[in-house]
């Protein structure tokens, strides 16, 4: 980690270096933010924060066409903000306001930005990686030159739907980036407890699907490594598994205050932080001027307040809405006159 | 008109709509080379290719749920179970993600995708290939639920699925793929959601889907006999569910039988005993009654599993029983 060779990374110029840092600050500051709101009460329900994360998605993000398919579980603010999703559609979904990604009734853990190609946002633990086989083979039937990436945390691996996903891709050549974000904890179980096998990007070699480890706390190392796995697809050489090795800093969700882990671990983890080691590059290799990131830092801290903002100032969802999207044409049971 | 089996019906409909749509594709268990574990899909992957038939491996959430993504994107996924059995291992994909989508995204998804393959009791599969799962998925909002009981039905609500919307699951069975009836020439397409009176009648409404439309229907035959005459209503989707063709019938005749061929607890009679009952409170001479498989598991013996299927003969001894006949 001392000497990080960052391979693709270096040919990137200085705008998307940039925009790379303003979406960590974005992503973190965000989620700050979003705690606060849960706190006071504004946000409901299951709520999972991506800090610690940042770099995996905003990596990925920028080895991605803009029409490429991104899909992930519960833990999707992060994604669906690196997609480009308006800070504010986010925070009044999580508000339940009207004016959400999802009109608010998918809340923190079901995001969709269909125009982005972001979708979800899925709350059942593997679920979203047969969906992500689906629009993977799909751009396959299609022959559209699109990548699926499918995010997902290490302890998604041990269900089956992983095994039957990644066979079936590995089968028919899909052109899916598989991504677990390995945090270490599937809630409060070390991986240690859940898995024989703990390095996660050897577990795709019984379906001949390849694999690769990186540090997932470094965002030049994740783009790399992301851009060549979605280059792989891309070309038709089939499903890729990359296992991003990063850390979340809170506790699996809102409700959890994450006593399975030491405060020394979680200091030693932060010192491998995303965000720092993206401003020391930029300022000692690139000649990043230190104004120019505090005005990213400034900017970003603008568009989270006024974020949250036109979450609070939004209208809630009219009761008519109740019953509407069930179905393609409005059923209501129990009607018969 | 032609006489068609329920394979043969079913067969044109998968073809018609290949045909139609590029969007359309069939995948599951032995669709392909083996032309359908029930002969099903016989000739198509010849016809379209491995492109638009694709056998796929014994893993029905896996492949449950590409249909569901590839639906996602804008394609007409027809996923083969081998039988709702085994869709047991698919349900999360059918419950969790398919009924939810459109849902949970503010309108913003579809999933038009069609799950299909035979449904309840054959002959002597014994407990686990001898289940009746239109109930389950009825109770799911989002999702829609077909039961055809004729191969003219079957053909006509099959082609209307596929190009459905909405996530369909289409129950056939396996005793009646060989069962034939009148088929129109040409396109023809049976709406979802609107019920067919397949007996007018004036003393007894009878409510029968799918295998059991047959056990009524035999049932009415055997009570004009004794010149009792009874109307079947064939709802043919469970969800949505025609409740007005089934309250204007008992509204007429006074009197309502069910026959289902599931277990009595919390099954799709249950439901509409509950919608008669409130709106026909005023017409009902008699309390609802259903008819119903034994609240058991199904034993292999022939001799067991005989007792614990509703047959024509339980129709005619409830319908007597609710107009006080002896």
């Amino acid at each position: 980690m001392a000497n990080p060779r960052y391979g693709l990374a270096e040919k990137l110029d200085k705008a998307t270096l940039l925009e790379m840092y303003r979406q960590l600050v974005l992503l973190r500051r965000f989620e700050e933010k979003t705690a606060q709101q849960y706190g006071l009460q504004k946000i409901g329900g299951f709520c999972h924060l991506y800090i610690g994360q940042e770099a995996v998605a905003v990596g990925v993000e920028a080895a991605l066409n803009d029409d490429d398919y991104v899909i992930t579980a519960y833990r999707d603010h992060g994604q669906a903000l690196a997609r480009g999703t308006p800070p504010g559609e986010v925070m009044a979904e999580m508000f339940g306001k009207a004016t959400g990604c999802a009109k608010g009734k998918g809340g923190s853990m079901h995001l969709y930005d269909i125009p982005r190609h972001f979708y979800g946002g899925w709350g059942i633990v593997g679920a979203q990686i047969p969906l992500a086989l689906g629009t993977a083979w799909a751009s396959k039937y299609r022959g559209d030159n699109r990548v699926t990436v499918c995010y997902f945390g290490e302890a998604a691996v041990n269900q089956g739907a992983f095994h039957e996903a990644l066979n079936m891709a590995s089968l028919w050549k899909v052109p899916a980036v598989f991504i677990c974000e390995n945090n270490r904890y599937g809630m409060g179980t070390p991986i240690s407890v859940s898995s024989a096998e703990v390095e996660v990007y050897k577990r795709g070699c019984a379906n001949k699907v390849p694999g690769e480890a990186v540090d997932g706390l470094d965002v030049l190392a994740m783009y790399d490594a992301a851009k060549r796995a979605v280059d792989y697809c891309r070309e038709g050489n089939g499903p890729f598994l990359l296992e991003a090795r990063t850390y979340r800093y809170r506790g699996h969700s809102m409700s959890d205050p994450a006593v399975y882990r030491t405060r020394e671990e979680v200091e030693e983890e932060r010192k491998r932080d995303p965000i720092p080691r993206l401003r020391d590059y930029l300022t000692s290799k690139k000649k990043v001027k230190e104004d120019e990131l505090v005005a990213i830092e400034e900017q970003v801290e603008k568009d989270v307040d006024a974020a949250v903002k036109f979450a609070e100032e939004s209208p809630w969802p009219d009761p008519s809405q109740l019953y509407e999207d069930v179905y393609a044409m409005p059923i209501r049971p129990g009607e018969s006159k | 008109m032609r006489e068609l089996t329920f394979r043969e019906a079913l067969n044109e409909a998968l073809d018609e709509e290949l045909g139609r749509d590029p969007d359309v594709f069939l995948m599951g268990e032995e669709v392909g080379a083996y032309n359908g574990a029930y002969k099903v899909s016989k000739g198509l992957l010849d016809k379209y290719g491995p492109r638009r038939v694709i056998d796929a491996p014994i893993s029905e959430l896996g492949f449950a749920g590409l249909g569901v993504g590839a639906a996602m994107v804008g394609l007409r996924p027809i996923i083969e179970v081998m039988t709702w059995n085994f869709a047991i291992l698919a349900m999360d994909q059918i419950v969790n993600t398919a009924a939810k989508m459109r849902y949970m995204s503010g309108g913003a998804l579809k999933c038009p995708v069609v799950f299909r393959g035979p449904n309840g009791a054959a002959h002597s599969l014994a407990a686990q290939h001898s289940q009746f799962f239109e109930a389950q998925y009825a109770y799911f909002p989002g999702l829609k639920v077909i039961v055809p009981g004729t191969p003219a039905d079957a053909k006509g609500l099959l082609k209307a699925a596929i190009r459905d919307d909405d996530p369909v699951c289409f129950m056939e069975s396996e005793t009646m793929y060989a069962w034939k009836g009148m088929v129109p020439d040409g396109e023809h397409i049976v709406p979802i959601g609107v019920g067919d009176i397949k007996r007018e009648g004036t003393d007894c409404t009878v409510v029968a889907w799918g295998r059991a439309l047959k056990i009524a229907m035999d049932g009415a035959e055997a009570l004009a006999k004794e010149g009792i005459n009874v109307e079947v209503v064939d709802p043919r989707t469970i969800r949505p569910l025609d409740e007005q063709i089934i309250v204007n019938s008992v509204r007429k005749t006074g009197h309502c039988v069910i026959v289902e061929e599931g277990w009595p607890y919390f099954n799709v009679g249950s439901t509409i005993s509950d919608i008669v009952q409130r709106a026909c409170f005023d017409s009902l001479d008699a309390p609802v009654m259903r008819v119903t498989g034994a609240d058991v598991p199904m034993p292999y013996s022939m001799a067991l599993e005989k007792l614990a299927r509703p047959d024509a003969d339980s129709v005619v001894k409830t319908v007597k029983l609710t107009l006080n006949v002896r």
